[in-house]
């Protein structure tokens, strides 16, 4: 074997990954795309959010709230290592509403989450006066605003970056350009690419993100990703406007306020579009009337990997033992668990994290 | 309702004013969107309003844009001025803001006749107010009478000739000429002799600037290598190595310029296919023998389409008025060939030069693949070194350094970087400036405020208040 | 006091009154506002969000957006400006403490 571990995909979610199984001492060869990739790692929001995640399934909110408590241990780790930093606040976080009965409607279902955690959802709601102590900028539209604690977000291209320097700096070998064809196992694994490259493992981690729906089958999983398109804006930089990230804008650590994002199914077309920048142009200024002055300077569009239910899956191809798919469209707010949680599932050490919810059999009944 | 055109034609210099009144002319319903309030691009700048006196100064080559302006009011053609393009979508919807107004056109096909840029030429200092293009220098005089007192030009090529020149004449000669150019240069040019005689009234043209120049004892430094601009907070010396020597020359005001490079961003964002065009050093679009691109509907004529100039650009743009009044049946096939023959012709002439000049002046190379700690995106601030060190992290392309360290994030949406950052990763990854590519260019193509666009907005109209 | 400047308006026009940071400027009439500037001594145009590094105009053609100036509250490019009467025109906000943030 050449490697302990070949990782299919080299985004934030394998790179993580890579990073993890590093650390423990496994050897790891990340067979990473090319620039024309579509790669979620550059296009997605920045959150580290848990408030409304995993409303009908209360692991996915854990889940999420155990790598929101070690995501500045892990930053600062691989920071310090490699002398990258990582920008991350985690003062908290808002859902706006611009009804009373919206509000109504999701506190009653935060409740619900709340109790099924044992209590540990900390939020509170904020009408739109105490609002407005904390955010002067925000609207008359704006009623209120759910306040959770645990939220936050991070620079998610400072960590990209961080993560490959230190994957590399760590002994991992990178191997960028690959198309990944083939995974067979005759007696280990044998990777193949387009170009001809092989790579042989003792085990393979597809994070791929949408490739996975053209690998996963080949590889005994059901792998049901889809893509759901983000479009998203960001603007020239400006003096501070806003404190806390919501779902609707952040101001980024170097100033641009990021406005996102729109949800839409158009396959494997990641284009903006004038009416989704101007709806969610319309909606940034509903919540903060001064950004009808700024300039927009750069859009995108990114494509979410979906899964039917929006869950991550963790599974082991029953086909192919020691091959795992580990995918989700929640890659930033993961990255903590996933560099330092997952490895012991791959590893199946007694620490491993139970992420029986996650497993594709939920998929079997149609 | 939007109107709905026949043609829609961004850009109101040579090539579209010319494109435009040879299609109105054909019975085609055209508008043309200008970010000038003029028409007359960026060549003709604000021709009609130019004085006599600076007719004078700037020569007959530019007056003669005249007559282009004149035939575009005369077609009729509606020419929406001012108009900032921030976006080209679906075969043809076009958004535009209009003195803080956002507004659409539709159009069954689009010409894109935006011109070109000035090659970015990322030296040292290059960022300091007092730096600037040439072709700034150039605009300084046309739309504004303007002169720049004890100036340096920097770099390569005709154009550095024609200012100075201009200069000269407006009383206002440059302190010096810093020519970047070799004469191993000129030697291996003259196997393109034969074309450049073709182009004789260009050469005849460039000797007579240099003429003027000499007469007016401009000092020239040809052959200068390690050329950077000094200075606290503006531009005070430029310093270079001429003949072995270290060179300090202090000034206010610095012109770079070598070469000009096709302005893609448009043709792009819509998804054309760009090669590299060696001997120009730059990407350009792939274009049909009409201007046609792969990119059903969209043509593209002038500068922006491979670097010819002015005449060649009023000659493309016309070939492609031809073949879309041929599509659309105002002309048949036999006389849309008939009428393209001389301005093949006239096309070929102009081109004939530019082999000898792309060779007699070719791109500063220390500015295509600078030193690590010069600045090469200037919104951003992001150094040759910082791209280097991406592409040791793994960085095959631009769109990934642009994610890792943010060079082409800022306003200018890297048309002041994308070419270095191409260079740069090719030159690190052992790999083609095809093979590297280029960014990813998507709308908005020029910045547009919030409210402007959700002006535009269907859905949510009184949200956006 | 005019500040000096290196460039040289060859031509006179009618001149307007316009405000640059406060300080009371002629400028032409029509004139294009980033030449105008340039010609009555203003150096620098603003500072960089990035590294506060100072800039002026460079293109004058709209293409590089680092002669940006700030008319009621919308950052603009100046280039693409012509002079009127009464204009207001400051330097951009800029990112101030912001900048030191993490």
């Amino acid at each position: 074997m050449e490697t302990d571990y070949a990782i299919i995909g080299g985004g934030v979610v394998g790179l993580s990954v890579a990073w993890g199984l590093l650390r423990r001492g496994r050897t790891v060869t990340v067979l990473d795309g090319d620039d024309g990739s579509f790669r979620a790692s550059r296009g997605n929001f920045g959150l580290v959010w848990v408030q409304s995640k995993g409303m009908n399934q209360p692991r996915y909110a854990q889940w999420s709230q155990q790598s929101a408590a070690i995501w500045a241990d892990f930053a600062q780790e691989v920071s310090g290592n490699t002398g990258k930093s990582i920008p991350l606040e985690q003062n908290g976080g808002y859902d706006f509403h611009f009804s009373e009965e919206t509000l109504e409607e999701t506190v009653a279902k935060y409740e619900i989450l709340k109790a099924q955690l044992g209590g540990d959802y900390p939020y509170e709601v904020l009408g739109h006066n105490a609002l407005r102590k904390e955010e002067p900028h925000i609207g008359p539209k704006v009623v209120g605003a759910i306040l959770h604690y645990q939220d936050g977000h991070a620079n998610p291209l400072k960590l990209l970056v961080a993560l490959a320097a230190d994957v590399r700096r760590m002994g991992g070998r990178v191997l960028t350009g690959k198309t990944v064809t083939e995974v067979t196992k005759p007696d280990g694994f044998r990777i193949t690419c387009a170009d001809g490259t092989t790579v042989t493992s003792g085990k393979v981690v597809l994070s791929a993100g949408l490739g996975a729906a053209q690998l996963g089958p080949k590889m005994g999983f059901k792998a049901p990703v889809r893509p759901q398109r983000g479009q998203v804006l960001i603007t020239e930089k400006l003096p501070k406007l806003i404190n806390r990230p919501s779902l609707i804008a952040r101001q980024v650590d170097e100033g641009g306020i990021q406005i996102g994002a729109t949800n839409e199914e158009v396959g494997l077309d990641d284009r903006v579009t004038q009416p989704g920048l101007s709806g969610l142009a319309a909606k940034a200024i509903a919540a903060y009337p001064a950004l009808a002055r700024a300039q927009l300077v750069r859009s995108w569009g990114a494509l979410r990997i979906l899964s039917p239910d929006g869950l991550p899956i963790y599974q082991e191809s029953p086909d192919m033992p020691g091959a795992y798919l580990v995918t989700c469209h929640s890659g930033i707010t993961l990255a903590a668990a996933h560099a330092r949680l997952l490895p012991d599932w791959l590893e199946g050490t007694d620490a491993a994290p139970d992420l029986e919810v996650f497993s594709e059999t939920r998929f079997t009944v149609s | 309702m939007l109107m709905k055109r026949d043609l829609a034609i961004i850009g109101a210099g040579p090539a579209g004013m010319a494109a435009a009144a040879l299609a109105a002319e054909l019975g085609l319903s055209v508008t043309v969107l200008d970010e000038q309030p003029r028409a007359g691009g960026q060549i003709y700048r604000d021709v009609d309003r130019a004085s006599p006196a600076r007719g004078t100064i700037l020569g007959a080559d530019y007056t003669d844009g005249r007559r282009l302006t004149e035939e575009l009011r005369r077609s009729g053609v509606d020419h929406i001025t001012s108009a900032v393009v921030w976006a080209i979508e679906d075969a043809f919807r076009i958004s535009y803001t209009r003195e803080g107004r956002g507004a659409q056109v539709e159009a069954d096909r689009v010409l894109l006749a935006t011109g070109a840029l000035e090659r970015p030429m990322p030296i040292p200092g290059w960022t300091l107010p007092g730096v600037m293009t040439a072709g700034a220098g150039q605009i300084l005089l046309k739309q504004s009478g303007v002169a720049a007192r004890g100036s340096v030009l920097v770099g390569a090529g005709p154009l550095l000739y024609l200012i100075a020149a201009q200069m000269v004449r407006a009383g206002t000669p440059p302190a010096a000429m810093i020519e970047t150019q070799t004469l191993g240069d000129m030697i291996r040019a003259l196997r393109h002799v034969g074309g450049a005689l073709r182009g004789w009234p260009y050469m005849a043209k460039g000797l007579k600037m240099l003429a003027e120049i000499k007469r007016a004892k401009v000092p020239r430094y040809t052959g200068a290598t390690q050329i950077a601009v000094e200075g606290e907070g503006k531009a005070e010396a430029v310093t270079f190595t001429h003949n072995g020597r270290k060179q300090r020359i202090p000034c206010e005001t610095v012109f770079l310029h070598h070469g000009v490079v096709p302005n893609t961003q448009a043709a792009r964002s819509l998804g054309v296919s760009h090669i590299w065009d060696a001997p120009q050093a730059a990407f350009a679009p792939v274009l049909d023998a009409w201007g046609e691109s792969d990119a059903a509907g969209v043509f593209i004529a002038g500068d922006g389409a491979g670097i010819g100039g002015a005449k060649a650009a009023e000659y493309a743009g016309q070939l492609a008025a031809l073949k879309i009044a041929a599509e659309t049946n105002r002309l048949s096939t036999q006389d849309r060939d008939r009428k393209a023959a001389p301005l093949r012709r006239a096309l070929a002439g102009e081109l004939a030069v530019r082999p000898f000049l792309d060779a007699a002046y070719p791109p500063f190379d220390a500015a295509l693949t600078p030193a690590d700690s010069t600045v090469i995106c200037r919104c951003e601030e992001v150094t040759a070194g910082d791209i280097r060190s991406y592409a040791k992290l793994g960085c095959l392309g631009p769109n990934q350094t642009k994610a890792f360290g943010r060079a082409g994030m800022g306003p200018c949406q890297g048309r002041y970087c994308g070419l270095t950052v191409t260079a740069l990763l090719a030159d690190a990854n052992g790999q083609s400036a095809d093979e590297t590519g280029y960014y990813r260019i998507r709308p908005p193509l020029k910045p547009v405020t919030l409210s402007e666009l959700a002006a535009m907005d269907e859905t949510t109209q009184d949200a956006a208040e | 006091m005019k500040p000096a400047s290196p460039f040289l308006e060859l031509e006179s026009a009618p001149r307007v009154d316009v405000t640059w940071d406060g300080t009371a400027l002629s400028l032409p009439e029509g004139a294009n506002l980033a030449a105008a500037l340039l010609a009555a001594g203003v150096k620098v145009f603003r500072h960089t969000p990035v590294s506060g590094a100072p800039r002026a105009p460079f293109c004058m053609m709209g293409a590089c957006f680092d002669c940006l100036i700030e008319i009621d509250g919308v950052t603009r490019q100046a280039c693409m400006l012509e002079v009127t009467e009464g204009m207001a025109i400051t330097r951009p906000q800029e990112m101030g403490a912001h900048a030191n943030e993490t």
